[in-house]
This record gives C-alpha cells, sequence and structure tokens, in this order.
C-alpha cells in the first residue's frame, strides 16, 4: 500500500546573500489517510517551516512532498491551513469568510443553496452557527478559532493542516477547542497535521507524535505511536498508563535528549 | 472666555479621579440615548467657539478696513454690494450672469470627472506599484519626480495636447490629484499582513480575485487617505485652472470680478470655495469611514 501523504527526503534552508542556513535536514515521513499525526519540537525548529512546505506555501530546496503519489509544490484547498492567528478576514462576517472559501473552491459544483447548506454545516460543526452575523472583532479569539476550522473543513481538503491552532488560547479554551477538533476527527475521518509545542495536546490528539530534533538542520528524531482507543476522554487519560507512559517518553525526549539551548543560534 | 475654556479642560482630568461619584453620575449620563440637555450642551460646546472666533474677525476685518483709504472692501460693504450672490446662490440670467452655487457645481463636474479618473487610474497603479517589487523600483523614481510638479506647470502641456480648455482643466485636475492616491495605495498593498496573502494563496484566488476580494479591503484605509488628499488637491488646482482657461466655472468667476474690480463679489466666492472644498473633504472622510468599518480591528 502506498502512502497517502510521503514527505520524501525533504531539506530545506534559507539563503541570506551568500549566507545559506540550513532548517531542515532528510525529513523522511509518510502518514496514512484519516490518521491524526502530531509535530511537536522546541521553537524554532522548524516544525513551522515544515507545516508550510506541506502546504506548499514555501518551496522545498530537495526533495520532494507527495499527496496521492503526485508531487505538490505550490498551495492548495486541498491541503487546508488553520492558522496561529486564525487569519480570517475583519471586513468579512463569519459566514462571508466561509463563504469566500466555498465559492471558491465549489463555485462550479455546487448550487448557491448547496453552498449555503454547505456553509451552514460547517459552522454548525463548530457549534458557530449563531455567530454567523459577526464580524472576527466581534467575537473572542476562541471563536475565531473554530470559524478558522471551519472555513478549512469547507474546503473539504484531503489534508487539514493546523498551524499551532491553539497557542494563543488560554487552557480552559483551549481545551474546549482539542475537543471539538477530537470529535470533528472522529465524525470525518479527516487526515490531519498539527503543529503544536504542548506535549499533553500531542499526546490526547494524536494517532502518531513526531519529535523533531532542534536546528539548525533540524530532523525528525523520533516518531512515537500513541496506542489508546479513541474516543478518548481526557479525565479518564489523566491517570492512564499508556497516556503517562506516551507523555513521558515525548517528555524524555524533549527535555532529556535534545534539550533546547537557548544560546544555540 | 475661549482660553478660560481651555484651562478648565486642562485642569480637570488631574483632580477628577480624586470624585469618584462625579464620575459615575458622568457616565450613566452618557448611556441614555436621547437626552436633549446633553445633546444642546454638546452643540453648543461644538458651535459657540468656531460663532466667536468669526464674529472677532468680523469684527477687526471692519474696523481695519473702514478708513476711507482702505484698498479692501469691509464685511458691510460686502454685504450690501453683493447681497445678490449670497442669498441667491440660484439664480440663472442668461449666460454669463449665473448664480455662484451655478458655478461651483460647473466646477465641481470637472473635479468629479478629473478625480474620479485618477481614483481608478491611481488605486490600480499603486496596487501594481505596491505589488510588484520590480514596478516599485522603475515608476517609484518617476512618481517621486512627477508629484512635485506644480498643477499649474501641466496646463500649458494639456492645452497643447487637448486642443481645448475643458478637457485641459480636467486633465489638470487627474495629474494633481493622482499622485498622493498612487503612493497612499501603494503603501496599503505593501503592507498587506502575510497572513491574507497565504489565505489567498491556499484558496488559489487569481490575481483579479485577490484585488477585489483582499487587496482593495485590506488597504481600503490608506486608500481613503490618498483620496482625501487628492480631493483637496484637486480642489485647489480647479480653482487655479479655470482662471486660466476660462468657462463657467468659479475660478474664472473670481478671475472675471478682478477685471471688473468687483472686490466684494471675490470675497463671496472665496467663501463659496472654502465651503465646497470642506465638504469635499468630510464627503471622502465619510465614505472611507463607511467603506473601511470594522477594517482595522484585530
Amino acid at each position: 500500500m502506498t502512502a497517502y501523504l510521503k514527505l520524501d527526503h525533504i531539506d530545506k534552508s534559507f539563503a541570506r546573500g551568500t549566507q545559506v542556513s540550513d532548517v531542515l535536514k532528510d525529513i523522511r515521513l509518510t502518514i496514512d489517510k484519516g490518521e491524526f499525526v502530531s509535530i511537536i519540537g522546541h521553537s524554532g525548529c522548524g516544525k513551522s517551516t515544515l507545516l508550510n512546505l506541506i502546504a506548499g506555501l514555501t518551496k522545498v530546496s530537495a526533495g520532494a512532498v507527495l499527496l496521492e503519489d503526485k508531487e505538490v509544490d505550490s498551495p492548495g484547498p486541498e491541503r487546508a491551513v488553520v492558522f496561529q492567528n486564525h487569519s480570517l478576514l475583519p471586513w468579512l462576517t463569519v459566514y462571508e469568510n466561509i463563504n469566500l472559501a466555498v465559492t471558491k473552491v465549489f463555485g462550479r459544483s455546487k448550487s448557491r443553496a448547496e453552498r449555503h447548506d454547505w456553509i451552514m454545516r460547517n459552522l454548525d460543526l463548530v457549534q458557530m452557527a449563531h455567530a454567523k452575523d459577526k464580524r472576527p472583532a466581534e467575537i473572542s479569539g476562541g471563536m475565531k478559532q473554530r470559524v478558522g476550522i471551519a472555513r478549512a473543513l469547507a474546503m473539504e481538503p484531503k489534508i487539514l493542516l493546523l498551524d499551532e491552532p491553539f497557542g494563543a488560547l488560554d487552557a480552559l479554551t483551549r481545551a474546549h477547542l482539542q475537543d471539538a477538533v477530537m470529535d470533528i476527527h472522529s465524525r470525518l475521518g479527516s487526515t490531519t497535521i498539527m503543529i503544536t509545542h504542548d506535549v499533553d495536546e500531542a499526546v490526547l490528539l494524536s494517532d502518531r507524535i513526531v519529535m523533531m530534533t532542534n536546528g539548525p538542520a533540524a530532523t525528525i528524531g523520533e516518531v512515537l505511536a500513541v496506542p489508546l482507543a479513541r474516543p478518548r476522554r481526557r479525565i479518564e487519560l489523566s491517570s492512564d498508563r499508556t497516556f503517562l507512559r506516551c507523555r513521558e517518553a515525548v517528555l524524555k525526549f524533549l527535555y532529556e535528549r535534545h534539550r533546547f539551548v537557548e544560546a544555540a543560534e | 472666555m475661549s482660553i478660560q475654556a481651555i484651562e478648565d479642560s486642562k485642569v480637570k482630568p488631574f483632580p477628577a479621579p480624586a470624585k469618584p461619584a462625579e464620575v459615575i453620575a458622568f457616565t450613566a449620563r452618557a448611556r441614555r440615548r436621547f437626552d436633549p440637555a446633553a445633546i444642546a450642551s454638546k452643540l453648543a460646546s461644538t458651535l459657540v467657539p468656531p460663532v466667536i472666533v468669526i464674529t472677532i474677525m468680523l469684527v477687526v476685518w471692519q474696523v481695519a478696513c473702514s478708513s476711507p483709504t482702505a484698498s479692501l472692501p469691509p464685511p458691510s460693504q460686502v454685504w450690501n454690494e453683493a447681497y445678490d450672490l449670497i442669498a441667491h446662490p440660484f439664480f440663472d440670467n442668461g449666460p454669463q450672469d449665473i448664480g455662484l452655487a451655478w458655478r461651483v457645481l460647473m466646477s465641481l463636474q470637472r473635479v468629479a470627472m478629473g478625480f474620479g479618473l485618477a481614483a481608478i487610474v491611481g488605486v490600480a497603479l499603486g496596487a501594481l506599484v505596491g505589488q510588484s517589487i520590480w514596478a516599485m523600483r522603475g515608476l517609484d523614481p518617476v512618481f517621486q519626480i512627477l508629484r512635485t510638479v506644480p498643477p499649474l506647470a501641466w496646463l500649458p502641456l494639456s492645452l497643447a495636447a487637448f486642443r481645448d480648455s475643458s478637457p485641459s482643466a480636467i486633465f489638470v485636475i487627474f495629474i494633481t490629484s493622482i499622485w498622493p492616491i498612487i503612493i497612499n495605495t501603494a503603501v496599503g498593498v505593501r503592507n498587506i499582513p502575510d497572513d491574507y496573502r497565504n489565505v489567498a494563496r491556499i484558496l488559489r484566488l487569481n490575481q483579479f480575485e485577490f484585488f477585489v476580494k483582499i487587496m482593495v479591503p485590506a488597504a481600503a484605509p490608506y486608500i481613503f487617505t490618498g483620496l482625501r488628499i487628492g480631493i483637496g488637491l484637486s480642489w485647489l488646482a480647479i480653482v487655479a485652472a479655470e482662471m486660466l482657461t476660462g468657462g463657467v466655472g468659479i475660478g474664472f468667476f473670481i478671475w472675471d470680478a478682478w477685471n471688473s474690480s468687483r472686490l466684494p463679489d471675490i470675497i463671496v466666492a472665496l467663501a463659496y470655495i472654502g465651503v465646497t472644498g470642506f465638504c469635499l473633504d468630510r464627503l471622502v472622510a465619510a465614505v472611507g469611514a463607511f467603506v473601511t468599518r470594522g477594517t482595522t480591528a484585530k
């Protein structure tokens, strides 16, 4: 069986004048359809760069990103991104923000009424239908992120890319959104890649956790499978053996073997 | 009296925190929607100071120009001799004997055409310069030099090119008001956050969709700043251009009045021009505030 998404020996370096800095080196990873994979690592290790490479927002220096055996090197709606700072357009309402995406992706294949139903279904999915006529400035940070997720889902992507989606939220809101993402993942079975620096979040949500070494020239240090049955409930898991073992493994990787050295740069 | 008022407002904020009761009473009052007393006092506070200042200016002017040797007419003489122009802006007694409002409207029509063209071309060129680094490198030096050319310096050239006074005046408006529109639009486009660009790239918006759906709304606050400066400049330029090209605009009226030594008429025309320019500025500002509502909020 061939992999759904394949990262094939990817290198990424940025050139500034004559100075070339390697950010990622020899990234090899395959992801199956429907899998939820987290990428975790210290800040500056290039995990956001890796997500941008998959999204096609930046180009690889060597190697290739293969989605269903086809190389992708430019961005597209089949790899929808949920950005850390939501990136909703402030002059559009919640509904219009999603409508922009839906009209672009399904403008030809769906009728106006179908598109409306589709938008409302995605808003329902993130429980934001009540705020459809509000502008982003009028809703809270957690709500904005929900709308950002709805916008990404409304593109019906093959892969959902989450770039530290809960990083800017408070702990309670974050927990709510994590539950929402788990619920959506179980309902839609969407293949998801999430960047995070939160160990609990990674273990709670993922099927596999990809741990990155520190940069420069960061690479995948270890991949940990999380053999927890779904649906997962955070309260039961907090004392679950497997959960604690996975959590410990990630913590050991991050804080013992690949401790972040502030002065490294 | 007005100085006293300024001193009061400067002193008050400091002791205010020491009197919480007063502050609470004030916010409660502001919450009520229809409070005639509050509205009246607010109206008075905005209207009374300018009325006082204008009265003082008129008195000083009257005193200064009342001597028989004065070269300019005092306000009383303006009122008496140009009463027709002040009281009847819309009279129409044949080709060159029409009310000042008609003349202002003629000038506004030219401004509308020149400024309208400048807005369209200016936003398009500004978007190009803001979007493409090479367009900026090539065009920006040209713009920077051309924008310093005074409006009237374009007039002989445009008269030669168009061989008619009306399109020449419109061209002068266009070339005067386009620079701030271009430059502000370019700055606005350059400041569009990368996040919005990434959203557009993921959605695969084409150039036109990106322009209409992302670029214009995102740069709207900057664009309207440019438009507001542009409309002010075009109003400056039209009066000067009409003085030279003739026709029925307000600018030519001033030149005509000067040639027939009707100084009071000139003074009334100046008031018309000032008020119209003020209204134009406020109009563009109001449209801008309406269009860009919500865009600056994060």
